[in-house]
């Protein structure tokens, strides 16, 4: 398509960038209600905190919940191969995620619309879970992104997995998990802190800094494993960033600490490690010296340095295969087409900015802070 | 060689979760315009039942949209799962609407629908209002993007099959927007999610008459739902006409099954009213005929002929050899690129490429398939076709009930005829289900009148499955149904118990102090800590 005014190979670069951007954007705007959820047993301990926190995260988690779906649908629009394999690759994990998106909505709305004990520490749990698991299990998925999943593609492009679910719960992706939690934990409590006064911010204080002391550890401590104790993947033949994909087209070694190339070919990929570790300490420094705003911006800054960390690695991998590595989806051999790209980037462009402009705009008007005396007014309060 | 029991599991998984998705989403649809209209009439009236209903409708709305969120994010995650060569196969063009809605209409709705809940004293009454529209605005958009997509499945234009990457691929996307199957698809779903919410709307405040509670709450939303449903039963009759016009153009074999027509009719086509299938459930033997009418609905002329399914079967095998032809040229390209003369011979066929897939079943090496696999190859291209003359009949005969459901109620809200004739309200509190049926047969038309293609003519729906095994279904398919079936259950608890509770009006007035265990306190109009940008 010559009329495309950019060329095939720019436009996946700015796909991979996106679907970061995306990713992360997931991870900032629902870690929030994630992180609030995992908290929710620990922070809160009369029915009234409990609600304060729901409320907290209340009128905005359902807009945030949509960068997840938006994650979703530009994976299946712009990298269909990866949407194929991962999706399905992945099954069972999968079905645990979404046990925690289906029970979520559902536990936010319904909680307080009955004044019953049982029924509210039923959904009490059931809202820890949907914010404790699918912050590990992300995790997980990452951990095991960066081990390659087992499968293989044949000649029609159709693609066989050869794994099964207990295979994702390797220590390495545990610890990948377990950062997970930690990043999305010090998210919630920085939230916390900020929207509510009194012993609860407190606890939240508290809670948060332990999260992003022990997250500080965890993530060096998954660099040094990425190091000495994983392998990482290359490409050993030429790459055309302009061809028709055909994830069978290349050749790939597997090099102890592998992972870690990409900081010596780009020197300014350290950005994401580092970010990553300033923003975590930022976070705890924050929370302790009860700066509110400045804490969460910290763990935002966290969140997307490790995030970052993750994606910038892999580059230019999407998911390795560990039995057959050939067969390895990169960004430049499990894109959509051409035009499919352009389009959806015409789409993006137009969107995103909109989307931005009123998220900012809902937040704006739900600011301040959320006590027990405000919730009872509102017959829609959660 | 694929697995028929994990694709028969899919297909019931898929079926199961679509079926269960759409009973949230028309309602969510439909509520969220009436909701806007009403607290338009607020903002102008400035008279404070109006602002009363939308918030007591605004609660039940939005434990619906809790489900319909739940079991969308599972429909979405679904194509990659249970269809992983579906999502490979055609995700260059079905995947842009899907992640267009995404960005287009659910973000906004999503965004707002937080600010409808919990914006009311912190926006003035028209940021409100607006609030209310965008999140009615963004249902909307959602449906037309998601109906892109599926109209898409059911008329593939705009695309074509690349050999070199095994998929179909974008060539025109102003024809995927515009494709008129899509377009006729949405006015026609919309307008049966407005009658939906207007069905609803209606029996609760017909509940509330008959009990001689909130009366004049009940009468305006009965204003609103009879004239609103009224002009959407009428829209959706009008225009699930014409999605069957079109039909007949692109998809002659549904709407053959759909008719029972085993035998191609004479010109002008008769319309069968009832029929009784044959010994072998195949051609009626039995029926009674309206002599014209099937040919003047699908055709728009009375000379215009209606194939029938044993000439379509014919023809589909036609298309299965031109299909083998496609199949051995794209082996031959697959083995060597620079192929110009196997180029030549896919140019040529590739448009019956998905015939050939359908002798998948039978066979790997499809262009050595037998007269005998061929002609059971075409005969697979019927689909079921007494559940399809069945479902038809019921989804429209109901459209035509609505009409005149709504027209009677009509003619008696302008008479002011609303709670003189117990029985007729009684009549119309148990007809609450019925918008469902007739919405879920509207889908079971569209997608089990579809197979055997996921795509229409493009991929066969056995061969768009993933690998997965049995038990992976087992477990997802019973973990969804089980978990489905009892969220619903507590859905429509709730939803009773809010309607028992009838409409609240905490927001503004001061608290009756009934069951509250907090203390009531004005919320500071600007919130104290404006550091906050959270």
């Amino acid at each position: 398509m010559s009329t495309i005014p950019l060329d095939y190979e720019t436009l996946r670069l700015i796909w991979w960038l996106l679907l970061g951007v995306l990713l992360i954007g997931f991870a900032i705007m629902g870690g929030r209600d994630l992180g609030v959820g995992t908290l929710l047993p620990f922070a809160a301990r009369t029915d009234a905190e409990r609600r304060v926190l729901l409320n907290v995260v209340g009128p905005t988690w359902e807009g945030n919940q949509v960068w997840l779906i938006v994650g979703g649908g530009v994976i299946f629009a712009a990298f269909p191969p990866l949407y194929a394999v991962s999706f399905s690759g992945f099954y069972l994990a999968m079905i645990v995620i979404l046990l925690a998106l289906i029970l979520r909505p559902v536990g936010f709305k319904y909680r307080s619309k009955i004044k019953d004990d049982r029924w509210r520490a039923t959904w009490d749990t059931v809202l820890f879970i949907g914010g404790f698991v699918p912050s590990l299990i992300f995790g997980v998925a990452v951990g095991n992104v960066l081990l390659g999943a087992p499968f293989h593609v044949d000649g029609t492009m159709r693609a066989f997995y050869t794994g099964n679910f207990f295979m994702l719960l390797t220590p390495f992706a545990l610890l990948c998990g377990l950062v997970s939690l930690g990043m999305i934990g010090t998210q919630g409590a920085a939230v916390i802190a900020g929207r509510t006064t009194g012993p609860l911010a407190e606890r939240a204080r508290t809670y948060g800094s332990l999260a992003g002391i022990v997250t500080i550890l965890l993530f060096a401590l998954a660099g040094v494993w990425i190091a000495f104790g994983i392998d990482g993947y290359a490409i050993t033949s030429t790459v055309d960033g302009n061809a028709a994909i055909n994830p069978l087209g290349k050749s790939v070694e597997l090099t102890r600490g592998g992972w870690l190339a990409n900081y010596g070919l780009y020197p300014w990929m350290i950005a994401g490690p580092v970010l990553g570790f300033a923003g975590l300490a930022g976070a705890v420094i924050g929370l302790q010296a009860r700066l509110r705003l400045a804490s969460l911006l910290a763990s935002s800054v966290a969140i997307t340095g490790i995030v970052a960390t993750a994606g910038l690695s892999l580059f230019p991998f999407l998911l390795p295969s560990s039995t057959v590595p050939e067969a390895s989806l990169t960004l430049w051999d499990a894109s959509s087409s051409h035009l499919t790209l352009f389009i959806m980037l015409l789409v993006t462009v137009f969107f995103l900015p909109i989307i931005l402009l009123y998220t900012a705009f809902v937040f704006r008007v739900m600011r301040g802070t959320v006590s027990t005396q405000s919730l009872e007014k509102n017959p829609n309060a959660y | 060689m694929i697995d028929m029991t994990v694709v028969e599991l899919s297909r019931w998984q898929f079926a199961a979760t679509a079926m269960y998705h759409f009973i949230f989403v028309p309602l969510t649809i439909g509520l969220s315009v009436m909701m806007a209209i009403m607290e338009s009439v607020y903002v102008m009236t400035g008279r404070d039942v109006w602002r009363k209903a939308t918030l007591f409708w605004g609660t039940l709305f939005g434990v619906n949209f809790a489900m319909g969120v739940a079991t969308g994010v599972v429909m979405e995650f679904q194509f990659g799962m249970n269809w992983s060569y579906y999502s490979h196969y055609v995700g260059d063009v079905f995947g842009a609407p899907l992640a267009i809605e995404g960005l287009m209409a659910f973000f906004l709705e999503a965004s707002f629908i937080g600010l409808f809940f919990f914006g009311w004293d912190r926006l003035s009454k028209v940021g409100h209002l607006a609030v209310t529209w965008l999140v009615a605005l963004g249902a909307n958009f959602s449906a037309l993007w998601i109906l892109i997509a599926n109209g898409w499945m059911q008329n593939p234009v705009g695309s074509k099959f690349n050999p070199d990457t095994m998929r179909m691929e974008v060539t025109d996307f102003v024809a995927v927007l515009f494709n008129p199957v899509a377009q006729a698809k949405f006015v026609h779903t919309v307008s049966a999610g407005y009658v939906c919410g207007a069905v609803f709307i209606f029996a609760i405040s017909c509940l509330f008459l008959v009990r001689g509670k909130h009366v004049e709450l009940a009468k305006r939303s009965m204003v609103v739902a009879a004239s609103f449903g009224l002009a959407s039963a009428l829209s959706v009759v009008v225009l699930g006409d014409e999605s069957g016009y079109i039909a007949t153009e692109h998809q002659k074999m549904k709407i053959a099954a759909m008719e029972a027509s085993y035998h191609t009719e004479p010109a002008p086509a008769p319309w069968t009213i009832f029929a009784i299938p044959g010994p072998d459930g195949g051609a009626p033997s039995f029926s009674i005929q309206v002599p014209w009418v099937g040919g003047l609905i699908t055709t728009r002329s009375l000379n215009e002929e209606l194939p029938g399914i044993d000439e379509l079967v014919e023809h589909a095998q036609t298309r299965i050899r031109s299909g083998m032809v496609a199949y051995d040229a794209l082996q031959d390209i697959r083995a060597d690129g620079s192929n110009a003369e196997a180029r030549a011979a896919f140019d040529e066929h590739w448009a019956d490429l998905g015939y050939g897939l359908l002798l998948k079943r039978y066979r790997e090496d499809v262009g050595n398939a037998t007269d005998a696999e061929i002609a059971q190859a075409a005969a697979d291209t019927v689909p079921g076709v007494w559940p399809l003359f069945w479902t038809f009949r019921i989804m429209m005969g109901l459209g035509f009930f609505f009409i005149g459901f709504f027209a009677l109620w009509f003619y008696r809200a302008s008479r002011g005829w609303l709670e003189t004739n117990k029985p007729l309200l009684w009549f119309s509190v148990f007809l609450l289900p019925l918008p469902w049926i007739a919405i879920e047969s509207g889908w079971f038309i569209a997608e089990f009148g579809r197979q055997p293609w996921v795509v229409e003519g493009v991929l066969p729906t056995f061969y768009a499955a993933s690998g997965l095994s049995f038990w992976d279904l087992v477990i997802s398919l019973s973990f969804f149904v089980t978990l489905y079936s009892v969220l619903l259950v507590i859905m429509i608890m709730l939803m009773v118990k809010i309607i028992k509770a009838g409409p609240q009006d905490k927001l503004f007035a001061e608290d009756e102090g009934d069951d509250a265990d907090f203390v009531v306190a004005a919320l500071p109009a600007t919130p104290a800590n404006k550091e906050l940008g959270s």
